[in-house]
């Protein structure tokens, strides 16, 4: 809502959090957290925790919604009414439908859906709770779900959030710092050829700004997907 | 056993004139992986063993189906993939039939399994299937195991060679399908899906044929 | 399926031969809606979109008891293109309304503070919406100027014995700026601005941008299938910051 910067949120170089401006929050990532999921992943960073199914590729029903030349993929994220401090009811509001899909947009193209005509890939992202940055959380739990899934896929997606507060560039918001923060920006890029699938910016910054806030997500994304891709190999050379 | 894994995205070489498979895509020259697997490399194709995914169909496979519904001249057919396949009754039955007076429910009717091979993919994924050959069949009782589809060479071994000391130890009729489902009808049918379930688990680690022959005494 | 939008654009120009950076003929009409305290109908080329201002009566925001409040809708109406369905807002329509909303929220062109009745009780409450007329194309950019016109264009009512008195001006809307969003897209190797229906649909990755007066970017979205270079996130700004103080230039 309302971007105050009245509140002191970086004391002596240091945040809330006594993170350094450019310091991601621990990342913890785990897969194969739902049974049934073709695949699925669990991704936190710091208390933000996001919660990533994949089904399919599947038939797709509705019926008039199968293309006969290439696969779809759907995507719902939705954060639970316990996440945040004030309940959030229930089911798919304003804000969710968007970011449901900016974050299909943000996977789609790491993904040959022409493989798989008529069919759908559905990803699931639940939101746990919730401390700043969710969706990226969420698109970086789904990019695992997705490969632990089989997709057939270009690259994989790695996302993260970059801000401004009290005048620094941050790497990372978290809830407090993105409720206050002069801009907030999410970022996710397929690694290997640095091609952006998603940018969102909210907040004032120059065009210098947005070209180095770009820049710091790029290698903090890069930092992001060797965890990942560490977890999904580990998966079949552990024990 | 080679377990050098790869990931979607990951370079696995160039293409030099071979052919790339299946789990793999071409950017110029060079070939990448397009799932996280095993890559297979030989003189004329470079192709990728999936971990995971599901099944989609490819003219030849053998797979195992089932009966979903009875149509006027074929079958509608399950094949544990987005995708139904369609069996013609001609692919099916070698007798004349006047579907105009008989119901084709007899020879196969719905529930029914049979072990069948895919005949035709478009590129829109209509599917086609045949028993016209030695080897399908319908399918009586028996218990039907899902595993990855992917790990279903391995439970097949080197010319037949796994499928076949899993069989005489035993004494299954065992039936694979490359859509991931394996048919089993025997006497000592737990010990065969226990073996068939490790090879699943472990089909990327060394020594798998060892820990088989050890787990079947 | 061979699209001859794509060809053309190929081959350096466009279906309308207008240049890359160059957008349809703008129109701006404001005043339009006599109900309304604020309206503006802006026509690009045959795309059309009214916005309609009504101020109404609320309460604040509990972390905010002495700021006014905003709230963007849109509708897309099956009358504006067979593409549209009636019923609720659909995904695309709520992400043109969000999108709105950020542009105008984030530049801070409308003083909530002057926005309140009783502090921390009643404070004006300003609804955006947004219904679309014509679809050909670039919606969000008509959208938004005619959201950033019809806001120039509001007036407080009267306000009198805990009534509101409709068609009767008592003050301005305290608006100080002009945020404007420019979509610059992406074919091939080429970006273009206010891309027609036909070339949308050939348009592999688009940007919104969303820029103050003072040539502070306050809003960014990457839309469509497809992704972007770094590359082309900083040329897109060079051409969204330029084409931005034309539009400004016509409210």
């Amino acid at each position: 809502m309302g971007k105050k910067s009245d509140v002191q949120l970086i004391v002596d170089g240091k945040r809330t959090d006594g993170r350094a401006p450019e310091d991601v929050r621990p990342i913890s990532m785990r897969l194969d957290v739902v049974s049934r999921a073709n695949g699925s992943a669990e991704v936190s960073f710091g208390k933000t925790t996001a919660v990533a199914a994949v089904y399919g590729p599947r038939t797709l029903f509705p019926r008039f919604m199968q293309e006969s030349d290439t696969g779809i993929i759907r995507t719902r994220y939705n954060m639970a009414p316990f996440s945040v401090v004030d309940r959030k009811s229930p089911g798919p509001d304003r804000r969710s439908t968007e970011i449901s899909k900016v974050v299909r947009l943000a996977l789609e193209p790491s993904i040959f859906l022409e493989d798989f005509p008529k069919a759908t890939i559905d990803v699931y992202v639940e939101i746990i709770q919730a401390d700043g940055s969710t969706r990226v959380t969420g698109i970086n739990a789904a990019s695992l779900a997705l490969v632990a899934a089989g997709a057939p896929m270009k690259d994989m997606v790695t996302a993260v959030s970059v801000g401004k507060i009290d005048d620094t560039l941050i790497v990372d918001l978290n809830g407090t710092e993105d409720q206050n923060s002069q801009s907030d920006v999410a970022v996710a890029i397929m690694p290997r050829t640095d091609r952006i699938t998603l940018l969102q910016m909210d907040g004032v910054l120059t065009k210098d700004e947005v070209m180095t806030v770009l820049s710091f997500a790029k290698e903090n994304c890069h930092k992001i997907n060797e965890q990942q891709k560490k977890l999904l190999l580990e998966k079949y050379t552990g024990e | 056993m080679d377990t050098k894994l790869v990931l979607p995205g990951d370079l696995i070489g160039e293409r030099k004139g071979r052919r790339f498979g299946r789990g793999t895509f071409v950017e110029g020259e060079n070939v990448y992986s397009a799932v996280l697997g095993i890559p297979r490399a030989s003189e004329v194709e470079i192709s990728v063993i999936p971990m995971s995914g599901v099944y989609l169909p490819v003219m030849g496979d053998r797979v195992i189906g089932t009966i979903k519904s009875v149509e006027v001249s074929g079958w509608t057919v399950d094949i544990n993939s987005p995708y139904t396949a369609f069996l013609p009754l001609a692919e099916a039955v070698d007798e004349y039939v006047d579907t105009s007076r008989e119901d084709i429910s007899r020879f196969f009717d719905v529930g029914d399994v049979i072990f069948c091979r895919i005949s035709k993919v478009t590129k829109g994924m209509n599917v086609q299937a045949s028993m016209r050959d030695m080897m399908s069949r319908k399918l009586f009782s028996g218990a039907i195991l899902n595993v990855t589809p992917s790990k279903i060479p391995r439970i097949i071994g080197k010319a037949g060679s796994m499928v076949q000391l899993i069989k005489q130890k035993t004494k299954c009729d065992i039936y694979t399908g490359q859509n991931g489902l394996v048919w089993i009808r025997g006497d000592d049918k737990a010990k065969a899906i226990e073996t068939i379930l490790m090879i699943e688990r472990e089909s990327h680690l060394k020594g798998l044929t060892e820990k088989v022959e050890k787990m079947l005494g | 399926m061979e699209n001859y939008a794509l060809e053309l654009i190929q081959k350096g120009t466009r279906i309308d031969e207008r240049k890359f950076d160059q957008y349809r003929n703008i129109e701006i009409k404001t005043g339009v809606i006599g109900p309304a305290e604020g309206s503006a109908r802006v026509r690009i080329g045959d795309t059309e979109v009214i916005v309609g201002v009504k101020m109404n009566t609320g309460t604040p925001f509990s972390d905010m008891p002495n700021d006014g409040t905003m709230m963007v809708s849109a509708e897309f109406t099956p009358l504006a293109s067979p593409d549209f369905e009636s019923g609720p807002p659909g995904e695309d329509a709520i992400e043109l309304a969000r999108l709105v909303d950020r542009s105008l929220r984030e530049s801070k062109c409308i003083d909530f503070s002057k926005l309140v009745i009783t502090p921390g009780v009643k404070v004006w409450s300003v609804y955006i919406d947004i219904h679309i007329i014509n679809h050909q194309g670039n919606l969000l950019d008509a959208a938004g100027l005619a959201a950033v016109a019809a806001l120039w264009n509001a007036y407080i009512p009267k306000y009198e014995n805990e009534k509101i008195v409709r068609g009767e001006p008592a003050g301005k809307l305290p608006i100080s700026f002009k945020p404007i969003t420019i979509t610059v897209g992406k074919v091939g190797n080429t970006l273009l601005v206010d891309p027609v229906l036909e070339e949308e649909s050939i348009i592999d990755a688009k940007m919104s941008i969303a820029i103050r007066d003072d040539g502070k970017i306050c809003a960014m979205q990457k839309q469509g299938h497809g992704t972007l270079e770094f590359s082309d996130v900083d040329k897109m700004i060079d051409i969204a910051l330029k084409k931005s103080e034309e539009l400004r230039g016509l409210i």
